[in-house]
């Protein structure tokens, strides 16, 4: 530890830190642009200068270590000065267009200018400008902007793993860009948008869309992957104008995918906003009394067990529970979740969960990927495996297709099943390298279940983690990666029981089940329409989840609550107050009348969600899954997410990311062409 | 900046860069092949002017370099445009470097400017003349400063010359000879001009 006095406050602070990360521990404010807490040091825009006693020329404290003993001042005459100094600088070939620009009010630039620099210009030769730069459909550049602090770069060099970005030329001339024109290939590229300390990168979408004084700003939770990523939802007078994520160091750190980022504009687009009713063979419009009447008059005489609900895969817990209870209420056990047809065995929370934590994931050894990519089922998640991967001494082995980018190296083990049976035998080369490891994990892909032999699958996962040294009292390496937000909760609240055959009616909570039985009466209730609204008999118009006061579970098991950020468009409603409403006119009315009194409930049916967040666990019990793990069949294991930008319906309505498909292509296309 | 050139569709590495490649590659230890980035942005370059004409870069170029030395491209691109030595578009047939830095210029480096403007016909730096012979750039100082002033052709430097000599240096390359390196008043290296002033009596002669 060094002892450090900042500007007469003394502190301590670990050997090796910054000078600037000294100040900020004594509670000092240090103006920056290039560094970043989250990227390598650059040192090269010298606006953190402070004064050391007895250092002739101010530092530059973010790439400057601490020594014992050290005196800074961080508000002398020096400092002021030289910043003042690298103000001005900085500002000789800025275009100073603030009243067109997007960052404008949320701008580093201006705040430390408004703050440090001087009040007038003595520049008044010409300001050089530089032409944009295409990097794809969601990044605006406007180049003249640039103050060359290479965030940029180091971001997508470092975090994201796709070094197309860098600093071209030099001196006068230096320019930041891909040198030859492409759109950047990383499903993070959101994020360069946040890391730009001016308005030189900006979001595409939301170019001249509004200031961010105007907006009211709704905590919520992305749900659009599994990552549970923390986000804000910016909106004005009832609109969604843009997302942006929050620092979650557990969950996102303060990252963010493209797909959750841009894909909100298809919130506006082809959704249910009225419920509708099949009258002689064609939907038509109807109102709530009508369409609750039509559903009552149906269930009558209708026994309970030829009644079936299944829960989508951006369903809310709450959502979930109030159709759980009304199944019950109508005798019903036919509840299922896994349209994907993916063989999760929920009997034990940890054969479906990420256990090791996103944050876990920095503390594992060796990772074994089977069967899933997840850089695109969960782009957060894997730039995670990145930092850890890049810290080095972590092997990663990979079961699935050959040749993909996962934006670090991997060790291609094989294809599918034949592979993975020798990991489950102990017999392949991978199982030294697992075995020698302290805390070994494997990722397990959601996609990699939804084939025949699915369970078989699972439990050989389960045996590979068991026999490898993952499964320790105090390590949880079994790892379950879904691909969606909402697929975690309908777990936790045992919608797994499966579905009859012979149903008479089917109760679709926002699910699109690849098939629907024969001549059923089915209730499509969800946002956006698919296929599965198109066939219904009546549809009620819900809520997505920025339109919802709701709790959500990641991959990890995580439980986190999301705001209502604006209201659901026209008749639409919040899901569970649907359904509460309905069960009052069944005669069966749930014990529900507030979202505490449902969170309440929540908490009885399933204790998880009494609490909040998530808790690192080890694993007691190694015994697995039922299935038989040498059943596993020869087949190569296919990629469920081939289509990044158009996954889930809200992506599927959004403009941006179909804009995003056009640009991209499907992903295959793209691995054929490399 | 790379949009105006027009790029050639591929490049790959003929066998004489491959020789030279090979023993670039030996002087650096495993691991550290990147280092190598500039011995072999100029190996392109040579590669080029042998085959065209023209040294010069081109992205294909440096995607290959990359390719070589398990590196980005982007940080390739990021090199080759940060050096002066690499021309990023095509050049003619010779370039004409001329130091302008101050001990040449003091010497009459604007002479051989007018030299080269008037008998490589080029209007100025960063120019080519019509013919496609000759590309004139002006360059800091190339070290030669004791026989100043000098102009680089290509690789080759000469010395100590005003603008008659400098007129007939290009006109000897146009013609297509290539006049001995040097300093062009016969000049022994740096020596002083005339013939050595000191050490003039060998002891014991
Ligand atoms: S574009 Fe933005 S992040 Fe990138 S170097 Fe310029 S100012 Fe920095
Ligand atoms: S923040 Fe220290 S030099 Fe940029
Ligand atoms: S100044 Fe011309 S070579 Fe040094």
């Amino acid at each position: 530890m060094a002892k450090v006095t900042v500007d007469g406050i003394e502190v301590e602070v670990p050997n090796g830190v910054s000078v600037l990360q000294a100040c900020e521990a004594a509670g000092k404010e240090i103006p920056r642009f290039c560094y970043h807490e989250r990227l390598s040091v650059a040192g090269n825009c010298r606006m953190c200068l402070v004064e050391v006693e007895k250092a002739p020329k101010p530092i530059a404290s973010c790439a400057y270590p601490v020594a014992d003993g050290m005196k800074v001042f961080t508000d002398s005459e020096m400092v002021r000065r030289g910043r003042r100094g690298v103000m001005e600088f900085l500002l000789i070939n800025h275009p100073l267009d603030c009243p067109i620009c997007d960052q404008g009010g949320e701008c580093d630039l201006q705040d430390q200018a408004m703050a440090y620099g001087l009040d007038r210009s003595r520049y008044m030769e010409e300001k050089r400008a530089v032409k944009d730069k295409y990097m794809g459909p969601l990044v605006k550049t406007i180049m003249t902007r640039c103050i060359q602090c290479t965030r940029c770069v180091r971001f997508a060099t470092e975090v994201a793993g796709v070094p197309e970005l860098g600093a071209t030329n030099r001196g006068e001339n230096m320019e930041i860009g891909t040198y030859v024109e492409k759109a950047l290939t990383t499903e993070l590229s959101g994020n360069l948008i946040d890391i730009c300390p001016v308005g030189a990168l900006t979001s595409r979408p939301y170019a001249f869309v509004s200031r961010p004084w105007e907006l009211r700003k709704t905590d919520s939770i992305d749900v659009l992957d599994a990552t549970g990523t923390n986000i804000r939802v910016d909106t004005r007078s009832g609109e969604v104008l843009r997302i942006l994520p929050r620092t979650n160091d557990d969950v996102n750190e303060e990252w963010m995918a493209d797909r959750g980022r841009f894909a909100f504009d298809g919130l506006k687009r082809r959704r249910l906003d009225r419920p509708w009713i099949r009258k002689n063979g064609k939907l038509q419009p109807a109102s709530w009394a009508e369409a609750f009447a039509a559903i009552a008059a149906k269930l009558k005489g209708v026994p309970g067990e030829k009644i079936g609900a299944v829960a989508g895969p951006l369903v809310d817990a709450e959502a979930a529970l109030a159709l759980r209870d009304l199944m019950a209420a109508l005798g019903s056990r036919n509840l299922e979740c896994r349209t994907d047809g993916a063989a999760v065995d929920a009997s034990r929370r940890d054969f479906y969960t990420f256990n090791t934590g996103i944050a876990g994931i920095e503390e594992a050894d060796a990772l074994l990927i089977i069967g899933a990519n997840p850089r695109i089922e969960a782009p957060v998640i894997n730039a995670r495996i990145r930092k850890r991967a890049v810290a080095g001494g972590f092997p990663i082995g990979f079961v699935g297709p050959r040749g993909l980018d996962l934006t670090y190296g991997h060790d291609w083990l094989g294809e599918g099943g034949v592979t993975l049976r020798a990991l489950a035998a102990g017999t392949h080369r991978f199982n030294e390298l697992l075995r020698v490891a302290k805390k070994p994990m494997l990722i397990l892909g959601r996609g990699a279940l939804a084939r025949a032999d699915g369970e078989a699958v699972l439990a050989a996962a389960w045996k590979i983690a068991a026999g490898n040294n993952m499964l320790q009292p105090e390590w949880h390496g079994f790892n379950l990666l879904h691909h969606f937000g909402g697929q975690v909760a309908p777990l936790d609240l045992g919608f797994t029981g499966g579905l009859a055959v012979g149903l008479e009616v089917l109760w679709l909570l926002g699910a699109e089940p690849p098939a629907l039985p024969e001549g059923a009466f089915v209730i499509y209730q969800g946002h956006h329409g698919e296929a599965a609204a198109g066939r219904a008999d009546v549809i009620l118009p819900g809520a997505a989840y920025t339109e919802k006061d709701a709790t959500w579970v990641n991959t990890e098991g995580r439980v986190q609550h999301g705001r209502l950020a604006v209201y659901p468009p026209g008749e639409a409603r919040e899901d569970w107050k649907i359904l509460r409403a309905l069960s009052e006119l069944l005669g069966h009315r749930l014990p529900y009348d507030t979202l505490d009194a449902l969170r309440a409930k929540l908490a009885e049916a399933n204790p998880v969600f009494a609490g909040h967040g998530f808790v690192p666990h080890g694993c007691a019990d190694t015994s697995g899954p039922t299935g038989d793990p040498t059943a596993v069949s020869d087949a190569p294991f296919a990629l469920a997410v081939t289509n990044y930008w158009q996954a889930d319906p809200i992506s599927r309505a959004s403009a941006t990311m179909a804009e995003c498909a056009r640009v991209y292509g499907a992903p295959q296309a793209r691995l054929a062409a490399e | 900046m790379s949009e105006e050139v027009v790029q050639p569709e591929s490049f790959a590495f003929d066998a004489e860069s491959e020789a030279q490649i090979e023993k670039i590659l030996k002087r650096y230890p495993p691991g550290k092949q990147a280092s190598a980035v500039i011995p072999l942005l100029y190996v392109v370059q040579r590669q080029m002017k042998r085959v065209t004409g023209s040294a010069w870069v081109p992205v294909k170029g440096m995607d290959a370099v990359a390719a070589r030395l398990g590196m980005a491209p982007m940080r390739v691109y990021e090199v080759g445009t940060f050096y002066f030595m690499f021309n990023m578009k095509p050049i003619g047939t010779y370039h004409l470097q001329i130091c302008g830095t101050t001990p040449c210029w003091l010497r009459g480096s604007d002479e051989v400017l007018r030299a080269c403007k008037d008998a490589a016909h080029v209007s100025g730096y960063g120019q080519t003349s019509e013919d496609g012979m000759f590309t004139l750039s002006e360059v800091e100082c190339m070290g030669a400063c004791v026989n100043a002033p000098m102009l680089c052709v290509d690789d080759d430097y000469y010395e100590d010359l005003d603008y008659e000599s400098t007129v007939k240096l290009i006109e000897a390359l146009r013609r297509g000879e290539r006049p001995k390196p040097g300093s062009v008043i016969g000049r022994q290296t740096s020596a002083p001009e005339g013939g050595p002033l000191t050490l003039t009596d060998v002891p014991g002669e």
